[in-house]
């Protein structure tokens, strides 16, 4: 069984970078083909200019911010009180659906939300809604303001996992003690060294940001949408001829992001100059005062937002008549999830199915490659480290439409199988990220000392390795599930718009502006990206109640 | 037996073109061999060797025969070798009987008792239950000791297992571990020279210096 294992890294990169390069291959023939006609058809479209400008505008925006958040918060109050409660507040965000967090900040901000209630009628004067274009106002501030409050708990957590490399407590400590302020000190001699680490996710942020659709449908402005989007369109349209449009768009996307990650790097590059000259320059403080305070307010509205956003759903959910501005329904009633139910229960199914599927497989193929690491010394190397991102990096608006044309050409056809498989894409780069630094740091002395008592290779991975890892393994399943969960665009192309999911289906259901039922399917669908975190927390405690060894490990 | 105990024939380690290890001996049962000197001088390099777990970018040549039997090659687990860490390495997930069920040999007969009967040796009597964490460190060292010799191997290495205990605790457990092993070949790495004189055997560096 040891020499069968040898097999995992080849399957693990061939999930990962086959079907992108197949995906790839299947957008560039229709967009080339009877020479470039339809790149000609793309260019007449009048929303053209307006969606490019969105996409690189929306997505570069968003980033900057999201970082910029993320930095400020641990460069002024890492290490503090303060700084413990708001990466509390924030890490379960990350798991919130994005569609979730979408339609919560919708109902919020919307004329009609609940901050307008709140105000009505006695600040604003409203007894009706205004007739303003705040939620998907045309240039795309309430997609970005989304995208901030969903990007950055992912920057904040993955600037938190690359800080143990840094020793930020003593570096920081030396330039305090050579009077630099915390901000000041923390951007000198921490930050690089973080930022060279969050490199990949930053720019996975950039290209998600810039095309995604999930989000951009429910937040982004409508006439014309973000290109992304109107890839979607295209896709979903049923004149099959819009089809090579959308692929020459899609090779257009693929430009844009490229463009987009070369600008950043070439501002990197800036940054780190203009960085050299503030070291030369040996200022000790920046506004240090109004850094902080200006972070700790971001950070925690961030977090506001979103659970607030998700009370909203809540109670729209249960919400009899409610009429503007009432900032309370006039009764409440479950006739909602009544009506809902039966599909609820059937999408809740669909969308468990095909998480535990994904998140099983991916889990096996991540912990064999570790384990082939462990046992035969080969380790994916910077390359094979890289190819993890290579599905997060490519947008899924520019592969998933030439992998679903390929695999309806290669006889299979869209349903349940095609989409667990393209759910897999994504789910195992999140497990392998999330397993990965547990699985490696574990003191591989446990295995000679088992090895030496006579136990093989599976006795110790089975009955020593995994059980005292069981707390990284679980977190890395309920990271795969909630990364399946919150899938839209390979459910939606793969899948051919058969197979029906909490996600597609609420998102389905924004376009129709049932609040009622989008606050029940929204919140369901928040439920089943959340409920395995929880069985991650509780599962371990209650194993390891009798095991000192094991807590906080 | 042709040849009994461990058997180190011209064994040369090497990490690129540096010799980090070159060493001969002959290590009968109930000798105990002691290799001396600082830390990074590669006496863990030796104990990676002689337990088969050598990352790959050292390269080994020479021989290593236990009890007339080639060794080289063979998995950790086949080598009939036992260790003790100076952290013990008791499992956290498993009770301190469970720990030494671990060790013992599969298809064994009576296993409770003979985990009974191990902890009552080392003075444990009704620990079988227990949490690892909530013991002593020389309670640890003594269940680590017993696991490893419920596994039956025969020879044992010893990677500075006393480094962690207090100066009485030290002599306790060092001369229970020397009496426990009496017909085993033990090969002792460590820095501390009480140690070295308590083993009472020949003491050497990574060179195979006499020291």
């Amino acid at each position: 069984m040891t020499a069968g294992f040898r097999f995992l890294p080849s399957v693990t990169v061939l999930v990962l970078a086959g079907p992108v390069l197949a995906g790839l291959v299947g957008t560039l023939v229709p967009a080339l083909s009877e020479r470039g006609a339809a790149f000609r058809e793309l260019a007449a479209w009048p929303g053209l200019e307006a969606a490019v400008r969105l996409s690189l505008v929306t997505g570069i925006v968003a980033t900057a911010l999201s970082l910029l958040i993320a930095t400020a918060l641990t460069a002024g109050w890492w290490g503090t009180r303060a700084f413990r409660m708001v990466e509390r507040l924030l890490s379960p965000l990350l798991s919130v659906p994005h569609a979730a967090a979408a339609f919560g900040l919708a109902f919020l901000i919307a004329p009609s939300g609940w901050m307008a209630r709140m105000l009505s009628p006695w600040a604003t004067g409203w007894e009706r809604p205004p007739d303003l274009l705040i939620v998907q106002d045309p240039a795309g501030w309430s997609l970005i303001a989304g995208l901030v409050a969903k990007e950055t708990p992912f920057l904040l957590l993955m600037t938190l996992a690359a800080l143990p490399q840094a020793a930020p407590g003593r570096s920081l400590s030396v330039a305090q003690s050579l009077g630099y302020g915390r901000v000041a000190g923390w951007l000198k001699v921490v930050f690089p060294r973080v930022y060279a680490q969050i490199r990949l996710p930053v720019y996975v942020v950039l290209a998600y940001s810039m095309s995604v659709v999930d989000v951009a449908l429910i937040l982004g402005p409508s006439t014309p949408p973000t290109l992304s989007v109107q890839i979607t369109r295209w896709m979903s349209d049923p004149d099959l001829s819009l089809r090579h449009q959308a692929a020459a768009a899609a090779l257009l996307q693929l430009g844009l992001v490229v463009l987009a990650l070369g600008a950043w790097r070439l501002a990197e590059i800036g940054v780190a100059r203009a960085g050299r000259a503030w070291v030369w320059g040996g200022q000790r403080r920046l506004a240090e005062r109004s850094v902080r305070s200006v972070a700790l307010v971001a950070g925690i509205a961030l977090a506001a937002v979103v659970v607030i956003g998700l009370l909203g759903l809540a109670l729209w959910s249960v919400a009899g008549f409610w009429s503007f501005p009432a900032a309370w329904p006039d009764a409440l009633t479950g006739r909602t999830w009544t009506r809902h139910a039966a599909d609820i229960h059937a999408a809740f199914a669909d969308t468990a199915l095909i998480a535990c599927l994904a998140t099983g497989l991916a889990l096996t193929l991540v912990i064999g490659c570790l384990e082939v690491e462990h046992r035969h010394g080969l380790r994916l190397r910077r390359g094979g480290g890289a190819i993890l991102y290579l599905p997060l990096l490519v947008p899924q608006t520019v592969f998933l439409p030439g992998l679903a044309s390929h695999l309806i050409w290669i006889g299979w056809n869209p349903g349940m199988c095609p989409v667990i498989l393209a759910h897999l894409v994504f789910v195992l780069p999140y497990v392998f990220l999330s397993l990965g630094d547990s699985w490696r740091a574990w003191d591989i002395r446990f295995a000679t000392a088992a090895a030496a008592l006579g136990a093989g290779p599976a006795r110790v991975l089975f009955f020593v390795r995994l059980p005292m890892l069981i707390r990284p393994v679980l977190t890395a399943a309920a990271v795969g599930i909630a990364v399946s969960v919150s899938q839209y665009l390979p459910t939606l192309l793969v899948g051919g718009g058969r197979i029906a999911t909490l996600t597609t289906e609420a998102v389905a259901l924004g376009a129709g502006g049932d609040r009622r039922a989008i606050g029940a399917w929204g919140l369901v669908q928040t439920a089943a990206a959340l409920l395995p975190f929880a069985v991650a927390l509780f599962v371990p405690v209650i194993l390891a109640r009798s095991r000192r060894g094991l807590q906080g490990g | 037996m042709a040849e009994a105990g461990l058997v180190l024939e011209d064994v040369r380690i090497m990490l690129g073109n540096d010799v980090l290890v070159s060493i001969s001996a002959e290590i009968r049962p109930g000798e105990v061999l002691t290799v001396m000197g600082p830390s990074g001088s590669g006496k863990s390099t030796l104990l990676a060797y002689l337990t088969g777990t050598l990352a790959p970018e050292f390269r080994a040549s020479g021989a290593a025969r236990l009890n007339g039997r080639p060794i080289d090659g063979l998995a950790t687990e086949a080598r009939r070798i036992g260790i003790l860490f100076q952290d013990h390495l008791l499992f956290p997930h498993l009770s301190v009987a469970e720990n030494l069920a671990f060790g013992l040999a599969q298809g064994t007969a009576k296993r409770r008792q003979r985990v009974e009967a191990a902890l009552a040796e080392v003075g444990l009597q009704g620990f079988g239950p227990r949490d690892p964490a909530t013991l002593s460190g020389g309670q640890r060292a003594r269940v680590a000791l017993m696991r490893t010799l419920l596994a039956t191997p025969e020879a044992l290495l010893l990677d500075e297992p006393f480094a962690r205990l207090d100066a009485e605790l030290r002599d306790q457990t060092r001369s229970l571990v020397f009496r426990s092993v009496r017909d085993l070949p033990v090969v002792l790495v460590t820095h501390d020279l009480a140690d070295a004189a308590a083993a009472g055997g020949a003491v050497v560096d990574v060179r195979g210096r006499r020291l």
